[in-house]
């Protein structure tokens, strides 16, 4: 068994994820996760599947789909375990001018205060940016400093930050 | 069930701020409701409400005066259940909020994107009117509620995209041209 990643970058029509998907059915290969969404309208897909097809037979049955317009690259994955968060999950939502090295800095002082990003959406509207990420961090990790820290990077950065924990309705 | 409102002048149409203005992230300051230049502002946001398709409330941060003032009308739509017509309050705040649903939001100064919020559907807000100065209780349910709590945050200086419920729950804004409207300018 063999489980592969594979991104499909590129200009959007009606129809690429059935090709896909059936090029991947058609090689024996179970679609496990995906994600799929447009992207200032280009189309963008990653996903793993698995299966017994290796990563060049894949590539060369998804050849077709290219059609010039898309970019598609495959590879081998190892499996990784589904770890459970220890800690808990906050979502921090970010939005202001545009200007560079938002993700960056805010990135930055997430992964060093231990944060883990496990989901992120940005958009820039007009000269709106906006970010929401979803953070996992560590018990260990002081909430109240960084958020502060969040709070300090934000203003230099001419922001708005907001961390908040998520809510989780367990039923 | 509608609310008793003093005869407000007539309005002028203002200008709705997109952001990030930066007015849009200030907490409003409280006013006096009596005063002229309040009644006029609440005049003003009526005016560019009904003049705006589809806008059903306005706060005065998104005209650029940052103040405790809002108007809010859901007459007619159809996810409102309770209704009271044309509100207008000053120094608005919540008392009272319960039984959160998740509900998809747009916003006049974030015109391209909409997010997923968790709103109380069952909420008491209080407020005074314009002129009187009155203070009112307004109970209130659906949509109408959604739509005050989004006003009163944009009062407080918060907007829809603070409150989103997920790194999925934003979204570009799809425009649906039907027959009639394709090639509309």
């Amino acid at each position: 068994m063999t489980s592969l990643a594979i991104t499909v970058v590129g200009h959007d029509r009606p129809g690429i994820i059935a090709q896909a998907a059936e090029v991947l059915s058609g090689c024996g290969m179970n679609l496990e996760d995906s994600s799929m969404t447009l992207l200032r309208g280009h189309f963008a897909m990653t996903l793993i599947c698995a299966g017994e097809a290796d990563a060049a037979a894949v590539e060369a049955a998804l050849q077709p789909l290219l059609n010039g317009s898309l970019d598609v690259t495959v590879r081998e994955v190892p499996e990784e375990p589904d770890l459970l968060p220890l800690g808990s999950t906050y979502l921090v939502t970010v939005h202001g001018a545009d200007r560079l090295g938002i993700v960056a800095r805010l990135a930055g002082v997430i992964a060093e205060a231990g944060g883990n990003i496990t989901d992120l959406t940005t958009r820039l509207s007009g000269t709106l940016y906006v970010l929401v990420a979803e953070v996992d961090v560590p018990q260990s990790t002081d909430i109240e400093s960084l958020q502060a820290r969040l709070a300090d990077v934000s203003a230099e950065l001419g922001v708005d930050c907001t961390m908040r924990l998520l809510e989780n309705d367990q039923l | 069930m509608n609310l008793t409102l003093p005869t407000l002048p007539n309005g002028q149409v203002l200008n709705v701020l997109r952001a990030p203005s930066q007015v849009l992230s200030i907490s409003g300051s409280q006013v006096d409701p009596s005063d002229a230049s309040i009644v006029k502002l609440c005049a003003d946001l009526v005016a560019t409400m009904r003049v705006s398709p589809g806008c059903v409330g306005l706060a005065a941060p998104q005209v650029g005066i940052s103040t405790q003032v809002l108007c809010v009308d859901v007459s007619g739509h159809p996810k409102a259940r309770t209704s009271h017509g044309l509100i207008v309050l000053v120094n608005a705040e919540i008392l009272e909020a319960s039984r959160n649903e998740k509900g998809r939001e747009g916003c006049m100064s974030v015109p391209d994107l909409t997010g997923d919020v968790k709103r109380a559907t069952k909420i008491t807000v209080a407020g005074q009117l314009p002129l009187s100065g009155e203070r009112v209780l307004i109970t209130t349910d659906a949509f109408e509620a959604r739509a005050l709590q989004h006003e009163i945050d944009h009062c407080d200086g918060m907007l829809f995209l603070d409150r989103v419920t997920s790194a999925h729950a934003l979204h570009t804004r799809k425009v649906y041209l039907g027959p009639g409207n394709a090639g509309a300018s």
